[in-house]
């Protein structure tokens, strides 16, 4: 009685309510998937892939419903199911695979019981069976220790650790169907192959069917058999993934595969003065270790110099030295040739508002009870003295400036904004301040690709007509490779590799600048294998 | 991180300061009472010579640091002084009315706890529904009211109307824990319509803060049943602020309830010290005003040690 199509979704609409009333925001969906399969569902945020992948599994969350279609997991109608009817399939027969590992364990319980929870709670197996099964499962996805890392509580793990254990976790009641919600998104390059390469083990070598949700087609080009692109909740184009990365249809596709473009490249380096320089840092948190050792590096003014390495290289912990936020324990730090105060506390306000920074969560650096005026109209005032009509008038050209129009933002509460908006707000109250340096401390990561893009063209245009420089903190090396004029490469507290973006990105390199730069997902569908394989040989050699 | 020991020492060394200034604010306080102790006990037919003896035997010519030295001292020894009134050991006054005190607020929490756990999980599980509503209104109306007049309610009837059980809670040591128990039902009920309100919200609230997490959706995803998500998965992480507002009900059982004690006549610590003041009794209101802090400042503390115990992460730290 199993119809050959393990999931099949049927003209799925489904709705959200906001803005006092009920908005189609998956629209119109149709999938099948079989046995085996991977289908990729690739779109930028509010595309609904996520909705769509919950749907499958019949659950919607709070404030969104199934408006009308169908959704049949292996034969079984779960529209309009039961609650009790879902909640049996749930973990039993499809799985899911969330984005933030870290978020999505509970703190409060072990690994292991989390992983046997499901299997125990759906009377499949007993404790003891699971966890012999988890073991098994942790060894193949080359988790360290297996016996004993699921003795240990969430916060014991590393995020890809975390991440491979959430996809052992997955395969607990062997379910038919596993969802992959951006399960690399939050990852670094390095530990997200190793993420990768564990999905690729349970589909392939363990027969699983899987949806594969995220904003990145060069990761779901590793994994993916076909790949659906969605936008604002529609199809825009489906097909098999080689044929749709070789010839896209749509413009959309193209526009999602062409997103990575070069900046020029800037080589009169020696002829622009040095806005900051810093010089034989050390700085430590708890007085005993240094977290950053030895940290040299110079910004000339309109350059861009990119700071690259995984979490906890100390590329942030370097940013807060540099603002005085952490006071540098040796060495000296210099602003526009005078030596600046190691701490926050004795720099004299024009030395503030030279210095700005951007950050990674717009949502979290902007006050949600203040409108865009007040957002902005803050630093003129506390730095200029700037109130009124004056600043009113301030306030339209520098939304201007980032491309939001003035009359439709200047009295909208922040909340009210998407994140890309956000972020070009933080950049107006960075620039209301007319520095000379600001710091980037990844503001692009959490951006959708396209969004990303234009925060990065919308700098890369700042820097042309105010001649600001940047330190540019990221973990991704296609946004360095976009923007920077020098790299400098970090590794635990330490600079490994500095110089001109053409000599770090060409051979031959520090052997960790090698890692990092082929850990980068390329839009080949091959990529990874042949990197495990190389990998592989090179381990056994 | 630091280990976790070392988190809890700080903290009880951090109560300790506290009970030490709250000594000295309470100790200063009685010093501040205007006119003369002698006196004002004495009454005013009283002697130049009966006043001199009696300011002699409270040391009262000694200077004030040096008094505060010596009650410390013999505080923390065991020995409280003497009543002025009656000239009974201080320990001996308060001990019997202290036992009581801590009866009647254990055998509330007994019933107060548990309740207002349950129904605020219960109201988390059944949020924005009837039930839900009910339970937010009754609680509120029952904290909105005054302890006395929920007290007068009670006895009208239980005492009065159905004569189930007594309007005077006079126990003795005589009696059988049951008699006892009895005796003061009433007091601990009106005591628990006082608490429950608070504890059940914020149990409710706290929950409900943590059923937006993620691992809750991820539990809810792993078909886990919903009673189990909040028995397991809410309950847990939402224990320290519980933890928190059950401390300070607790606190307020044992110090705060003077006003039912004197409705239901019973000899409590409360309605001691009130006794006292009044009658310039100091050597008593001194030791029970610092049992009360120290019964206040323990209660906290023992809240925050057993909120840093119920996180994994504190907990853990030692080891790794």
């Amino acid at each position: 009685m199993k119809s050959e199509n393990l999931l099949q979704i049927r003209n799925l609409f489904i709705e959200g309510f906001y803005e006092n009333q009920w908005n189609t925001i998956v629209d119109d969906i149709s999938l099948d998937l079989k046995r085996g399969e991977v289908l990729g569902l690739i779109g930028e945020s509010g595309a609904g892939k996520s909705t769509i992948g919950l749907a499958a599994m019949g659950y919607t969350r709070q404030g969104c419903r199934l408006a009308s279609g169908s959704i049949k997991l292996d034969g079984m109608e779960l529209f309009g199911a039961s609650e009790e009817q879902l909640r049996s399939i749930r973990g039993d027969k499809i799985a899911y695979v969330a984005q933030s590992a870290a978020a999505s364990f509970n703190p409060s319980h072990r690994i292991i019981h989390q992983y046997a929870e499901g299997p125990v709670q759906h009377g499949i197996m007993d404790y003891e069976q699971a966890r012999k099964n988890a073991v098994k499962i942790y060894d193949r996805l080359f988790l360290p220790d297996p016996e004993k890392i699921g003795l240990r509580y969430p916060h014991e793990l590393s995020g890809g650790q975390l991440q491979r254990a959430m996809v052992a976790m997955s395969m607990s009641c062997e379910p038919d169907i596993i969802v992959f919600d951006e399960p690399t998104t939050a990852l670094d390059v390095t530990t997200q192959i190793e993420v990768l390469a564990s999905v690729k083990e349970i589909t392939e070598k363990m027969n699983k069917a899987a949806l594969y949700i995220t904003h990145d087609l060069a990761v779901v080009a590793q994994v993916a058999h076909r790949i659906m692109v969605l936008r604002n909740g529609g199809l825009v184009e489906e097909g098999e993934t080689r044929r749709l990365i070789k010839k896209p249809k749509e413009k959309y596709t193209r526009d999602l595969l062409s997103v990575r473009t070069l900046s020029e490249d800037k080589n009169d380096e020696d002829k622009t003065d040095v806005i900051l320089k810093v010089k034989d840092v050390y700085a430590t948190y708890n007085g005993v270790d240094n977290v950053l050792e030895d940290i040299n590096l110079t910004v000339r003014r309109g350059r861009t110099v990119a700071l690259v390495g995984e979490s906890g290289s100390g590329k942030s912990t370097l940013a807060r030295v540099i603002t005085g936020m952490l006071p540098a324990t040796r060495g000296e730090i210099s602003f526009l040739g005078q030596p600046l105060s190691p701490d926050l506390k004795h720099r004299d306000k024009n030395n503030l508002r030279r210095l700005q920074m951007i950050y990674q969560m717009p949502d979290t650096a902007l006050n949600p009870k203040q409108t865009v005026r007040t957002v902005i109209g803050r630093p003129l005032d506390f730095y200029f003295g700037i109130r009124g009509k004056e600043a009113e008038k301030r306030i339209r050209d520098l939304l201007t400036r980032i491309e939001l129009e003035p009359a439709k933002y200047i009295d909208r509460l922040t909340p009210e904004l998407s994140g890309g908006e956000k972020q070009r707000i933080c950049i107006a109250r960075a620039l209301a301040a007319e520095p000379d340096f600001i710091i980037c401390d990844e503001v692009t990561s959490a951006l959708d690709q396209l969004v990303a893009e234009g925060i990065l063209s919308l700098l890369q245009d700042l820097q042309r007509e105010m001649n600001i420089s940047y330190l540019f903190i990221t973990h991704d090396l296609a946004t360095v490779k976009a923007i920077a004029d020098k790299i400098v490469i970090m590794l635990e507290g330490r600079i490994i590799e500095q110089g001109e973006k053409k000599e770090v990105l060409t051979p031959p390199h520090h052997e960790y600048t090698d890692k990092l730069l082929a850990s980068v997902p390329v839009m080949d569908p091959d990529w990874l294998d042949n990197l495990l394989d190389k990998r592989a040989s090179t381990f056994l050699s | 991180m630091k280990p976790v020991i070392w988190l809890i020492l700080r903290r009880a060394g951090f109560g300790f300061l506290t009970i030490i200034v709250i000594s000295l604010i309470i100790f200063i306080g009685v010093e501040l009472l205007p006119g003369d102790v002698a006196e004002t006990v004495l009454g005013q037919n009283a002697t130049q010579e009966t006043v001199e003896a009696f300011r002699k035997a409270l040391k009262l010519e000694l200077p004030p640091h040096v008094r505060y030295r010596v009650w410390l001292t013999d505080f923390v020894q065991g020995d409280f002084g003497r009543s002025l009134a009656n000239g009974r050991e201080v320990s001996g006054l308060i001990g019997w009315r202290f036992a009581n005190t801590l009866f009647l607020a254990l055998t509330t929490a007994a019933i107060a706890i548990p309740l207002s756990v349950m129904l605020g999980m219960m109201a988390a599980f059944y949020r924005n529904t009837l039930f839900d509503k009910v339970i937010s209104i009754t609680t509120l109306s029952f904290i909105s009211f005054p302890e006395f007049f929920i007290a007068y309610i009670l006895i009208t009837l239980f005492s009065v109307q159905f004569n189930i059980f007594p309007s005077m809670a006079n126990i003795n040591e005589s009696m059988t824990l049951v008699a006892k128990l009895h005796a003061i039902l009433l007091p601990a009920l009106t005591l628990t319509c006082v608490v429950t309100a608070h504890m059940m919200r914020q149990t409710r609230a706290a929950i409900i803060n943590v059923l937006a997490s993620a691992y809750i959706e991820m539990a809810e995803l792993k078909g886990i049943r919903r009673l189990r998500i909040i028995m397991r998965h809410a309950f847990p992480n939402s224990l320290s602020p519980v933890i928190n507002v059950v401390a300070l009900n607790l606190a307020y059982l044992i110090v705060g309830v003077v006003i039912v004690e004197v409705v239901f006549v019973y000899p409590g610590l409360g309605q001691l010290l009130v006794d006292s003041v009044s009658k310039r009794d100091i050597p008593v209101v001194q030791a029970s005003g610092l049992i009360f802090a120290g019964a206040y400042i323990s209660l906290n503390m023992m809240a925050d040690i057993l909120s840093m115990l119920a996180n994994p992460r504190l907990r853990q730290s030692q080891t790794s």
